[in-house]
Protein backbone atom coordinates (compact mmCIF):
# COMPACT_ATOMS: atom_id res chain seq x y z
CA UNK A 1 0.00 0.00 0.00
CA UNK A 2 1.69 3.55 -1.16
CA UNK A 3 1.16 5.88 1.50
CA UNK A 4 1.07 9.14 -0.71
CA UNK A 5 -2.39 8.30 -1.92
CA UNK A 6 -3.89 7.64 1.30
CA UNK A 7 -2.33 11.45 2.82
CA UNK A 8 -4.24 12.55 -0.90
CA UNK A 9 -7.65 11.63 0.82
CA UNK A 10 -6.52 12.91 3.89
CA UNK A 11 -5.15 16.36 2.64
CA UNK A 12 -8.11 16.75 0.17
CA UNK A 13 -11.02 16.83 3.55
CA UNK A 14 -8.48 19.20 5.50
CA UNK A 15 -9.02 21.27 2.51
CA UNK A 16 -13.31 21.28 2.68
CA UNK A 17 -12.89 21.43 6.58
CA UNK A 18 -11.20 24.35 6.31
CA UNK A 19 -12.06 26.33 3.63
CA UNK A 20 -15.77 25.79 5.01
CA UNK A 21 -17.57 26.92 8.66
CA UNK A 22 -20.03 23.94 7.84
CA UNK A 23 -17.84 21.51 7.54
CA UNK A 24 -15.96 22.45 10.47
CA UNK A 25 -18.95 23.18 12.80
CA UNK A 26 -20.82 20.17 13.14
CA UNK A 27 -17.39 18.19 14.38
CA UNK A 28 -18.32 19.59 17.67
CA UNK A 29 -21.35 21.76 17.92
CA UNK A 30 -23.35 19.08 17.81
CA UNK A 31 -21.83 17.13 20.51
CA UNK A 32 -21.25 20.02 22.54
CA UNK A 33 -25.06 20.35 22.63
CA UNK A 34 -25.54 16.74 22.96
CA UNK A 35 -23.25 16.29 26.39
CA UNK A 36 -24.90 20.25 27.51
CA UNK A 37 -28.63 18.89 27.36
CA UNK A 38 -27.68 15.27 28.96
CA UNK A 39 -25.89 16.89 31.21
CA UNK A 40 -28.86 18.52 32.62
CA UNK A 41 -30.51 15.71 32.35
CA UNK A 42 -28.17 13.93 34.63
CA UNK A 43 -28.32 17.32 36.80
CA UNK A 44 -32.20 16.59 37.32
CA UNK A 45 -31.97 12.93 37.70
CA UNK A 46 -29.36 13.22 40.54
CA UNK A 47 -31.15 16.23 42.38
CA UNK A 48 -34.68 13.74 42.13
CA UNK A 49 -32.03 10.64 43.69
CA UNK A 50 -31.45 13.15 46.35
CA UNK A 51 -27.70 11.22 46.91
CA UNK A 52 -28.83 7.92 46.69
CA UNK A 53 -27.49 7.30 43.13
CA UNK A 54 -25.02 9.04 40.68
CA UNK A 55 -26.12 9.06 36.85
CA UNK A 56 -23.34 11.03 35.77
CA UNK A 57 -21.25 8.42 34.80
CA UNK A 58 -23.56 5.60 33.94
CA UNK A 59 -25.82 8.18 31.74
CA UNK A 60 -23.63 10.85 30.79
CA UNK A 61 -20.66 8.84 30.04
CA UNK A 62 -23.12 6.31 27.77
CA UNK A 63 -24.05 9.24 26.05
CA UNK A 64 -20.31 10.55 25.47
CA UNK A 65 -19.27 7.24 24.36
CA UNK A 66 -21.97 6.76 21.67
CA UNK A 67 -21.55 10.26 20.02
CA UNK A 68 -17.63 9.37 19.86
CA UNK A 69 -18.94 5.84 18.35
CA UNK A 70 -21.47 7.97 16.10
CA UNK A 71 -19.01 10.64 15.12
CA UNK A 72 -16.60 7.99 13.57
CA UNK A 73 -19.07 6.22 11.45
CA UNK A 74 -20.44 9.75 10.07
CA UNK A 75 -16.62 10.65 9.56
CA UNK A 76 -16.12 7.80 7.29
CA UNK A 77 -19.45 8.18 5.20
CA UNK A 78 -19.33 11.56 4.95
CA UNK A 79 -15.40 12.22 3.92
CA UNK A 80 -16.66 9.52 1.56
CA UNK A 81 -20.15 11.13 0.05
CA UNK A 82 -17.75 14.29 -0.51
CA UNK A 83 -16.83 12.46 -3.46
CA UNK A 84 -20.62 11.52 -4.42
CA UNK A 85 -21.64 15.15 -4.07
CA UNK A 86 -18.86 16.46 -6.06
CA UNK A 87 -19.39 13.95 -8.28
CA UNK A 88 -15.74 12.87 -8.68
CA UNK A 89 -15.97 9.16 -8.69
CA UNK A 90 -14.46 9.05 -12.49
CA UNK A 91 -12.17 11.46 -11.57
CA UNK A 92 -11.10 9.41 -8.45
CA UNK A 93 -10.80 5.61 -9.67
CA UNK A 94 -9.86 6.59 -12.86
CA UNK A 95 -6.17 6.97 -10.95
CA UNK A 96 -3.86 4.27 -9.52
CA UNK A 97 -5.65 4.67 -6.40
CA UNK A 98 -6.59 0.97 -5.05
CA UNK A 99 -9.71 0.31 -2.47
CA UNK A 100 -7.30 -0.14 0.14
CA UNK A 101 -5.56 3.08 -0.06
CA UNK A 102 -9.26 5.36 -0.53
CA UNK A 103 -10.78 2.95 2.40
CA UNK A 104 -7.87 3.61 4.68
CA UNK A 105 -8.20 7.46 3.64
CA UNK A 106 -11.38 7.65 4.69
CA UNK A 107 -10.62 6.09 8.22
CA UNK A 108 -7.52 8.56 8.87
CA UNK A 109 -10.05 11.39 7.81
CA UNK A 110 -12.56 10.24 10.41
CA UNK A 111 -9.98 9.40 13.35
CA UNK A 112 -9.42 13.04 12.95
CA UNK A 113 -12.85 14.53 12.79
CA UNK A 114 -14.16 12.25 15.84
CA UNK A 115 -10.62 13.03 17.77
CA UNK A 116 -12.09 16.80 17.73
CA UNK A 117 -15.46 15.67 18.73
CA UNK A 118 -13.86 13.54 21.54
CA UNK A 119 -11.79 16.27 23.05
CA UNK A 120 -14.86 18.59 23.11
CA UNK A 121 -17.36 16.40 25.07
CA UNK A 122 -14.47 15.21 27.12
CA UNK A 123 -13.81 18.69 28.46
CA UNK A 124 -17.58 19.67 28.70
CA UNK A 125 -18.34 16.54 30.64
CA UNK A 126 -15.56 16.60 33.11
CA UNK A 127 -15.39 20.64 33.58
CA UNK A 128 -18.77 20.95 33.38
CA UNK A 129 -21.07 17.80 34.83
CA UNK A 130 -18.10 16.38 36.74
CA UNK A 131 -17.65 13.19 35.19
CA UNK A 132 -15.38 11.15 36.37
CA UNK A 133 -14.61 9.41 33.24
CA UNK A 134 -10.81 8.82 33.53
CA UNK A 135 -12.27 6.46 36.75
CA UNK A 136 -12.53 3.66 34.29
CA UNK A 137 -8.50 4.56 33.98
CA UNK A 138 -6.81 1.84 30.86
CA UNK A 139 -9.83 0.39 30.13
CA UNK A 140 -10.86 3.38 28.75
CA UNK A 141 -8.35 2.18 25.97
CA UNK A 142 -10.04 -1.19 24.91
CA UNK A 143 -13.81 0.84 25.08
CA UNK A 144 -12.68 3.48 22.81
CA UNK A 145 -10.88 1.08 20.41
CA UNK A 146 -13.77 -1.55 20.58
CA UNK A 147 -15.89 1.64 19.59
CA UNK A 148 -13.85 2.95 17.36
CA UNK A 149 -13.30 -0.45 15.08
CA UNK A 150 -17.21 -1.08 15.01
CA UNK A 151 -17.49 2.88 13.97
CA UNK A 152 -15.53 1.94 11.08
CA UNK A 153 -17.07 -1.08 10.15
CA UNK A 154 -19.81 0.46 9.91
CA UNK A 155 -19.03 3.55 8.40
CA UNK A 156 -17.73 1.59 5.45
CA UNK A 157 -20.98 -0.33 5.01
CA UNK A 158 -22.63 3.16 5.18
CA UNK A 159 -20.61 3.81 2.34
CA UNK A 160 -20.81 0.93 -0.04
CA UNK A 161 -24.51 1.10 0.70
CA UNK A 162 -24.40 4.44 -0.85
CA UNK A 163 -22.64 3.21 -3.78
CA UNK A 164 -24.35 0.46 -4.44
CA UNK A 165 -27.97 1.84 -3.90
CA UNK A 166 -27.36 6.27 -5.34
CA UNK A 167 -26.65 9.44 -3.28
CA UNK A 168 -30.50 9.31 -2.35
CA UNK A 169 -29.87 6.41 -0.65
CA UNK A 170 -27.46 8.72 1.86
CA UNK A 171 -30.88 9.15 3.88
CA UNK A 172 -30.83 5.31 4.49
CA UNK A 173 -27.44 5.03 6.47
CA UNK A 174 -27.42 8.62 8.53
CA UNK A 175 -30.46 6.54 11.24
CA UNK A 176 -27.98 3.54 11.54
CA UNK A 177 -26.83 3.92 14.35
CA UNK A 178 -30.16 5.05 16.09
CA UNK A 179 -31.09 1.89 14.30
CA UNK A 180 -28.57 -0.19 16.76
CA UNK A 181 -28.54 1.69 19.73
CA UNK A 182 -31.96 -0.42 21.17
CA UNK A 183 -29.70 -3.51 20.66
CA UNK A 184 -26.57 -2.58 22.47
CA UNK A 185 -27.69 -1.49 25.84
CA UNK A 186 -26.25 2.10 25.25
CA UNK A 187 -28.26 3.67 28.89
CA UNK A 188 -29.72 0.01 29.87
CA UNK A 189 -27.98 -3.44 30.85
CA UNK A 190 -28.85 -6.26 28.23
CA UNK A 191 -30.77 -8.13 30.17
CA UNK A 192 -33.15 -5.88 29.91
CA UNK A 193 -34.28 -6.27 26.83
CA UNK A 194 -36.65 -9.44 25.45
CA UNK A 195 -34.42 -12.63 24.30
CA UNK A 196 -33.95 -11.97 20.66
CA UNK A 197 -33.01 -8.27 21.30
CA UNK A 198 -30.15 -9.52 23.39
CA UNK A 199 -29.65 -12.57 20.54
CA UNK A 200 -28.84 -9.16 17.95
CA UNK A 201 -27.00 -7.18 21.21
CA UNK A 202 -24.64 -9.92 21.51
CA UNK A 203 -23.14 -9.59 18.26
CA UNK A 204 -22.74 -6.17 18.37
CA UNK A 205 -19.23 -4.55 19.83
CA UNK A 206 -20.85 -1.64 21.70
CA UNK A 207 -23.20 -3.82 23.99
CA UNK A 208 -19.99 -5.13 25.23
CA UNK A 209 -17.94 -1.71 25.87
CA UNK A 210 -21.56 -0.87 27.40
CA UNK A 211 -21.90 -3.34 30.07
CA UNK A 212 -18.17 -3.25 30.68
CA UNK A 213 -18.90 0.12 31.35
CA UNK A 214 -21.54 -0.27 33.68
CA UNK A 215 -19.82 -2.95 35.49
CA UNK A 216 -16.83 -0.85 36.20
CA UNK A 217 -18.63 1.87 37.79
CA UNK A 218 -21.16 -0.22 39.87
CA UNK A 219 -17.28 -1.66 41.26
CA UNK A 220 -17.98 -4.65 39.81
CA UNK A 221 -15.22 -7.08 38.10
CA UNK A 222 -15.04 -6.68 34.28
CA UNK A 223 -14.29 -9.64 32.49
CA UNK A 224 -11.90 -9.07 30.33
CA UNK A 225 -13.12 -11.91 27.76
CA UNK A 226 -15.91 -10.22 27.39
CA UNK A 227 -14.28 -7.16 26.21
CA UNK A 228 -11.96 -9.44 23.79
CA UNK A 229 -14.84 -11.14 21.99
CA UNK A 230 -16.34 -7.06 21.82
CA UNK A 231 -12.96 -6.56 19.95
CA UNK A 232 -12.77 -9.71 17.75
CA UNK A 233 -16.41 -8.91 16.61
CA UNK A 234 -15.26 -5.02 16.11
CA UNK A 235 -11.95 -6.59 13.74
CA UNK A 236 -14.55 -8.96 12.21
CA UNK A 237 -16.67 -6.38 11.04
CA UNK A 238 -13.96 -4.23 9.55
CA UNK A 239 -12.94 -7.13 7.44
CA UNK A 240 -16.59 -7.72 6.15
CA UNK A 241 -17.47 -4.43 5.35
CA UNK A 242 -14.02 -4.02 3.53
CA UNK A 243 -14.68 -7.22 1.76
CA UNK A 244 -18.68 -5.68 1.03
CA UNK A 245 -17.44 -2.40 -0.07
CA UNK A 246 -14.64 -3.89 -2.81
CA UNK A 247 -17.28 -6.43 -3.83
CA UNK A 248 -20.01 -3.53 -4.33
CA UNK A 249 -16.94 -1.79 -6.14
CA UNK A 250 -16.69 -4.24 -8.34
CA UNK A 251 -20.43 -4.43 -9.22
CA UNK A 252 -19.94 -0.85 -10.24
CA UNK A 253 -17.10 -1.24 -12.24
CA UNK A 254 -19.34 -4.57 -14.23
CA UNK A 255 -22.10 -2.47 -14.70
CA UNK A 256 -21.11 1.01 -15.48
CA UNK A 257 -22.62 2.35 -11.93
CA UNK A 258 -19.21 3.49 -11.07
CA UNK A 259 -18.78 5.56 -14.50
CA UNK A 260 -22.46 7.03 -14.72
CA UNK A 261 -22.48 7.99 -11.08
CA UNK A 262 -24.20 11.28 -10.40
CA UNK A 263 -27.25 12.44 -8.85
CA UNK A 264 -28.93 12.33 -11.61
CA UNK A 265 -28.52 9.32 -12.98
CA UNK A 266 -28.75 7.27 -10.17
CA UNK A 267 -30.90 9.01 -7.43
CA UNK B 1 -21.23 2.83 -50.18
CA UNK B 2 -22.15 1.14 -47.72
CA UNK B 3 -20.00 -0.36 -44.73
CA UNK B 4 -19.28 -3.22 -42.79
CA UNK B 5 -17.97 -3.35 -39.01
CA UNK B 6 -14.52 -4.73 -39.10
CA UNK B 7 -14.17 -7.46 -36.38
CA UNK B 8 -11.02 -8.39 -35.26
CA UNK B 9 -10.00 -11.88 -33.76
CA UNK B 10 -7.19 -13.92 -33.34
CA UNK B 11 -6.34 -15.97 -35.61
CA UNK B 12 -7.31 -19.72 -34.83
CA UNK B 13 -3.98 -21.71 -35.41
CA UNK B 14 -1.83 -19.23 -32.99
CA UNK B 15 -2.06 -20.70 -29.76
CA UNK B 16 -3.21 -18.34 -27.36
CA UNK B 17 -0.11 -16.88 -24.97
CA UNK B 18 -0.81 -17.07 -21.61
CA UNK B 19 -2.89 -13.75 -20.43
CA UNK B 20 0.20 -12.19 -17.87
CA UNK B 21 2.87 -12.27 -21.26
CA UNK B 22 0.20 -11.04 -23.59
CA UNK B 23 0.59 -7.09 -23.21
CA UNK B 24 4.41 -7.60 -21.90
CA UNK B 25 5.02 -9.34 -25.43
CA UNK B 26 2.60 -7.33 -27.47
CA UNK B 27 4.83 -3.55 -26.09
CA UNK B 28 7.99 -5.51 -26.78
CA UNK B 29 7.18 -6.07 -30.62
CA UNK B 30 6.72 -2.45 -31.03
CA UNK B 31 9.65 -1.61 -29.34
CA UNK B 32 7.81 0.96 -26.65
CA UNK B 33 6.08 2.31 -29.41
CA UNK B 34 2.59 1.46 -28.22
CA UNK B 35 1.29 2.95 -25.53
CA UNK B 36 -2.40 1.39 -25.85
CA UNK B 37 -3.23 -1.85 -26.85
CA UNK B 38 -6.96 -2.27 -27.44
CA UNK B 39 -7.91 -5.87 -28.40
CA UNK B 40 -11.21 -7.62 -29.09
CA UNK B 41 -13.16 -5.36 -26.82
CA UNK B 42 -17.00 -6.17 -25.87
CA UNK B 43 -19.55 -4.44 -23.31
CA UNK B 44 -22.44 -6.28 -23.43
CA UNK B 45 -25.54 -5.04 -21.02
CA UNK B 46 -28.22 -7.71 -20.97
CA UNK B 47 -29.48 -7.87 -24.30
CA UNK B 48 -27.83 -4.20 -25.22
CA UNK B 49 -24.09 -5.19 -26.97
CA UNK B 50 -22.37 -1.69 -26.25
CA UNK B 51 -18.93 -2.18 -27.82
CA UNK B 52 -18.06 -5.32 -29.96
CA UNK B 53 -15.24 -6.74 -30.37
CA UNK B 54 -12.83 -3.63 -30.81
CA UNK B 55 -9.69 -3.42 -31.59
CA UNK B 56 -6.81 -0.36 -32.05
CA UNK B 57 -3.23 0.70 -30.78
CA UNK B 58 -2.05 4.39 -30.27
CA UNK B 59 1.21 5.11 -30.69
CA UNK B 60 3.77 7.76 -29.18
CA UNK B 61 3.42 10.80 -29.90
CA UNK B 62 0.37 9.76 -31.88
CA UNK B 63 -3.29 11.90 -31.63
CA UNK B 64 -6.12 9.12 -32.70
CA UNK B 65 -9.44 10.82 -32.64
CA UNK B 66 -12.37 8.37 -31.71
CA UNK B 67 -15.59 9.54 -33.78
CA UNK B 68 -18.86 8.20 -34.07
CA UNK B 69 -22.69 9.28 -33.71
CA UNK B 70 -23.83 9.62 -29.97
CA UNK B 71 -23.99 6.34 -28.69
CA UNK B 72 -21.82 4.47 -30.90
CA UNK B 73 -19.62 3.59 -28.23
CA UNK B 74 -17.06 6.14 -27.34
CA UNK B 75 -17.40 6.90 -24.12
CA UNK B 76 -17.73 2.97 -23.32
CA UNK B 77 -14.79 2.08 -24.81
CA UNK B 78 -12.81 5.34 -22.98
CA UNK B 79 -14.43 4.00 -19.51
CA UNK B 80 -12.88 0.64 -20.15
CA UNK B 81 -9.95 1.65 -20.74
CA UNK B 82 -9.56 4.10 -17.90
CA UNK B 83 -10.81 0.73 -15.57
CA UNK B 84 -13.64 2.15 -14.44
CA UNK B 85 -16.43 0.00 -16.55
CA UNK B 86 -15.13 -3.86 -16.98
CA UNK B 87 -15.65 -5.37 -20.65
CA UNK B 88 -17.24 -8.24 -21.41
CA UNK B 89 -14.42 -9.21 -23.05
CA UNK B 90 -11.20 -8.47 -24.43
CA UNK B 91 -8.35 -6.78 -22.99
CA UNK B 92 -6.65 -3.57 -22.78
CA UNK B 93 -2.95 -2.78 -22.49
CA UNK B 94 -1.23 0.50 -21.17
CA UNK B 95 2.42 1.27 -21.77
CA UNK B 96 2.53 -2.83 -21.84
CA UNK B 97 1.27 -3.32 -18.83
CA UNK B 98 -2.88 -5.28 -18.46
CA UNK B 99 -5.03 -3.26 -16.89
CA UNK B 100 -7.07 -5.89 -16.09
CA UNK B 101 -4.29 -7.79 -14.10
CA UNK B 102 -2.54 -4.78 -12.81
CA UNK B 103 -4.90 -1.65 -12.42
CA UNK B 104 -2.56 0.38 -10.46
CA UNK B 105 0.51 -0.02 -12.50
CA UNK B 106 -1.40 0.35 -15.52
CA UNK B 107 -3.47 3.69 -14.85
CA UNK B 108 -0.64 5.13 -13.12
CA UNK B 109 0.64 5.68 -17.16
CA UNK B 110 -2.47 7.21 -18.41
CA UNK B 111 -4.50 10.24 -17.53
CA UNK B 112 -7.76 12.05 -18.85
CA UNK B 113 -9.97 15.01 -19.02
CA UNK B 114 -13.70 14.79 -19.74
CA UNK B 115 -16.14 17.48 -20.23
CA UNK B 116 -18.33 15.64 -17.79
CA UNK B 117 -16.29 14.61 -14.60
CA UNK B 118 -15.18 18.01 -14.17
CA UNK B 119 -12.57 18.42 -10.83
CA UNK B 120 -14.21 19.21 -7.38
CA UNK B 121 -15.83 22.35 -7.59
CA UNK B 122 -15.20 23.29 -4.23
CA UNK B 123 -11.43 22.69 -4.11
CA UNK B 124 -9.10 25.64 -5.31
CA UNK B 125 -6.91 25.12 -8.83
CA UNK B 126 -4.03 24.24 -6.89
CA UNK B 127 -5.45 22.08 -3.88
CA UNK B 128 -7.02 20.39 -6.77
CA UNK B 129 -3.47 19.64 -8.73
CA UNK B 130 -2.39 19.27 -5.15
CA UNK B 131 -4.92 16.29 -4.31
CA UNK B 132 -4.85 14.22 -7.06
CA UNK B 133 -0.67 14.49 -8.06
CA UNK B 134 -0.69 13.12 -3.93
CA UNK B 135 -3.17 9.98 -5.59
CA UNK B 136 -0.80 9.53 -8.53
CA UNK B 137 2.36 9.63 -6.29
CA UNK B 138 3.67 12.43 -7.98
CA UNK B 139 7.17 13.20 -6.78
CA UNK B 140 8.37 16.70 -6.11
CA UNK B 141 4.78 17.51 -6.12
CA UNK B 142 5.32 21.22 -5.65
CA UNK B 143 7.67 21.86 -8.04
CA UNK B 144 5.06 19.96 -10.61
CA UNK B 145 2.43 21.44 -9.54
CA UNK B 146 4.04 25.68 -9.90
CA UNK B 147 4.71 24.19 -13.50
CA UNK B 148 1.59 23.31 -14.54
CA UNK B 149 -0.21 26.22 -12.97
CA UNK B 150 2.46 28.43 -15.20
CA UNK B 151 2.03 26.24 -18.26
CA UNK B 152 -1.98 26.36 -18.25
CA UNK B 153 -1.70 29.87 -17.75
CA UNK B 154 -3.31 29.26 -14.28
CA UNK B 155 -1.11 31.58 -11.90
CA UNK B 156 -3.55 34.22 -11.16
CA UNK B 157 -6.32 31.20 -10.37
CA UNK B 158 -4.64 29.08 -8.34
CA UNK B 159 -6.75 29.99 -4.93
CA UNK B 160 -10.31 30.55 -6.59
CA UNK B 161 -12.35 27.35 -6.58
CA UNK B 162 -12.75 24.92 -9.67
CA UNK B 163 -16.74 25.29 -9.49
CA UNK B 164 -15.96 29.26 -10.04
CA UNK B 165 -14.26 28.88 -13.16
CA UNK B 166 -15.76 29.87 -16.63
CA UNK B 167 -15.70 26.40 -19.33
CA UNK B 168 -12.33 28.19 -20.88
CA UNK B 169 -10.52 27.66 -17.77
CA UNK B 170 -11.96 24.81 -15.93
CA UNK B 171 -10.60 23.25 -19.22
CA UNK B 172 -6.90 24.20 -18.54
CA UNK B 173 -7.59 23.06 -14.83
CA UNK B 174 -8.84 19.88 -16.30
CA UNK B 175 -5.62 19.83 -18.83
CA UNK B 176 -3.11 20.53 -16.26
CA UNK B 177 -4.71 17.50 -13.76
CA UNK B 178 -4.33 15.28 -16.67
CA UNK B 179 -0.71 15.93 -17.64
CA UNK B 180 -0.07 15.36 -14.10
CA UNK B 181 2.25 12.16 -13.85
CA UNK B 182 3.31 12.95 -17.52
CA UNK B 183 0.65 10.38 -18.75
CA UNK B 184 2.21 8.21 -21.56
CA UNK B 185 -1.12 7.89 -22.61
CA UNK B 186 -4.08 10.74 -22.64
CA UNK B 187 -7.68 10.47 -22.90
CA UNK B 188 -9.49 12.99 -23.74
CA UNK B 189 -13.49 12.93 -24.33
CA UNK B 190 -14.24 16.05 -25.85
CA UNK B 191 -12.17 18.14 -24.57
CA UNK B 192 -13.12 21.36 -26.07
CA UNK B 193 -16.98 20.60 -26.31
CA UNK B 194 -18.23 23.66 -24.29
CA UNK B 195 -15.64 26.47 -25.18
CA UNK B 196 -15.02 29.24 -27.78
CA UNK B 197 -13.88 29.03 -30.69
CA UNK B 198 -10.63 31.02 -29.73
CA UNK B 199 -10.42 29.15 -26.65
CA UNK B 200 -10.70 26.16 -28.27
CA UNK B 201 -8.16 26.58 -30.94
CA UNK B 202 -5.40 26.98 -27.85
CA UNK B 203 -6.38 24.03 -25.89
CA UNK B 204 -5.97 22.06 -29.65
CA UNK B 205 -2.50 23.71 -30.13
CA UNK B 206 -1.47 22.75 -26.52
CA UNK B 207 -2.97 19.28 -26.50
CA UNK B 208 -1.11 19.50 -30.08
CA UNK B 209 2.11 20.19 -28.46
CA UNK B 210 1.52 18.01 -25.71
CA UNK B 211 1.89 14.88 -28.04
CA UNK B 212 4.89 16.01 -29.36
CA UNK B 213 6.87 17.64 -26.65
CA UNK B 214 6.08 14.36 -24.19
CA UNK B 215 5.76 11.90 -26.77
CA UNK B 216 2.70 10.75 -25.13
CA UNK B 217 0.21 8.74 -27.59
CA UNK B 218 -3.55 10.76 -26.84
CA UNK B 219 -6.90 9.09 -27.83
CA UNK B 220 -9.33 12.15 -28.37
CA UNK B 221 -13.23 12.11 -29.16
CA UNK B 222 -14.81 14.94 -30.84
CA UNK B 223 -17.98 15.49 -32.59
CA UNK B 224 -15.95 18.75 -34.60
CA UNK B 225 -14.77 17.00 -37.64
CA UNK B 226 -13.31 20.54 -38.23
CA UNK B 227 -10.58 19.82 -35.04
CA UNK B 228 -10.27 16.82 -36.04
CA UNK B 229 -8.97 17.52 -38.71
CA UNK B 230 -6.49 20.12 -37.24
CA UNK B 231 -5.21 17.78 -34.34
CA UNK B 232 -5.89 14.27 -35.12
CA UNK B 233 -2.74 11.46 -37.05
CA UNK B 234 -5.44 9.06 -37.37
CA UNK B 235 -9.07 8.37 -36.71
CA UNK B 236 -11.60 5.61 -35.90
CA UNK B 237 -14.91 5.81 -37.25
CA UNK B 238 -17.28 4.07 -34.35
CA UNK B 239 -21.05 2.72 -34.97
CA UNK B 240 -23.52 0.79 -32.88
CA UNK B 241 -19.85 -0.47 -31.02
CA UNK B 242 -17.69 -1.63 -34.22
CA UNK B 243 -15.09 -0.06 -35.77
CA UNK B 244 -16.07 1.08 -39.20
CA UNK B 245 -13.53 2.80 -40.64
CA UNK B 246 -9.86 3.76 -39.68
CA UNK B 247 -7.45 6.30 -41.64
CA UNK B 248 -5.91 9.65 -42.26
CA UNK B 249 -8.60 12.10 -41.31
CA UNK B 250 -7.22 14.54 -44.32
CA UNK B 251 -7.43 11.77 -46.84
CA UNK B 252 -10.32 9.78 -45.98
CA UNK B 253 -13.08 11.75 -46.88
CA UNK B 254 -11.29 11.64 -50.90
CA UNK B 255 -11.20 8.17 -50.49
CA UNK B 256 -14.48 7.09 -49.73
CA UNK B 257 -16.21 10.35 -52.17
CA UNK B 258 -16.69 12.49 -49.84
CA UNK B 259 -16.44 16.11 -49.38
CA UNK B 260 -15.44 16.82 -46.02
CA UNK B 261 -15.30 14.68 -43.26
CA UNK B 262 -18.01 15.81 -41.79
CA UNK B 263 -20.10 14.72 -44.55
CA UNK B 264 -18.06 11.20 -44.60
CA UNK B 265 -19.33 11.18 -40.70
CA UNK B 266 -23.20 11.85 -41.65
CA UNK B 267 -23.35 9.01 -44.02
CA UNK B 268 -21.32 6.90 -41.78
CA UNK B 269 -23.54 7.68 -39.36
CA UNK B 270 -26.65 6.73 -40.90
CA UNK B 271 -25.75 3.88 -43.36
CA UNK B 272 -26.87 0.49 -42.19
CA UNK B 273 -23.76 -2.02 -41.81
CA UNK B 274 -24.23 -4.28 -44.68
CA UNK B 275 -21.28 -4.15 -46.80
CA UNK B 276 -17.69 -5.18 -46.63
CA UNK B 277 -15.96 -1.82 -44.94
CA UNK B 278 -13.56 -0.37 -47.58
CA UNK B 279 -10.08 0.13 -45.32
CA UNK B 280 -8.37 3.70 -46.12
CA UNK B 281 -4.11 3.60 -46.85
Amino acid sequence: MRMKPVAGILLRQLYLIRGSPVRSLPMFAWVAIDIVMWGFITRYLNSMAAGRFNYVPSLLGAVLMWDFFTRIMQGVSTAFLEDVWSRNFLNLFATPLTISEYILGLVITSIGTSAVGLAVMLVLATAVFGLPFFSLGALLVPFLLVLFGFGIALGILASALVLRLGPASEWLVWPLPALLSPFVGVFYPLATLPRWMQAVGHVLPPSYVFEGMRAVLAGRALFAGSLAVGGALAALDILLAGYFFARVFRYAIRTGLLARYSAESTA
Amino acid sequence: MRYRARVYAHPPDIPPRPPHDACADAAEEAGGKVVLSVAGLRKVYSKLVAVDGVSFDVHRREVVGLLGPNGAGKTTTINMILGVLSPTAGRVCIGGVDLARQRARALAQANFSAVYASLPGNLTVAQNLRFFGLVYGIPELGRRVGELLRQFDLDRLRDTKCGLLSSGEQTRVALAKAVLNRPRLLLLDEPTASLDPAAAQTIRARIRSLANETGCGILWTSHNMYEVEEVCDRVLFLSRGRILLEGDPRRLPREHGAATLEELFIRLAREPLTEPMERAG
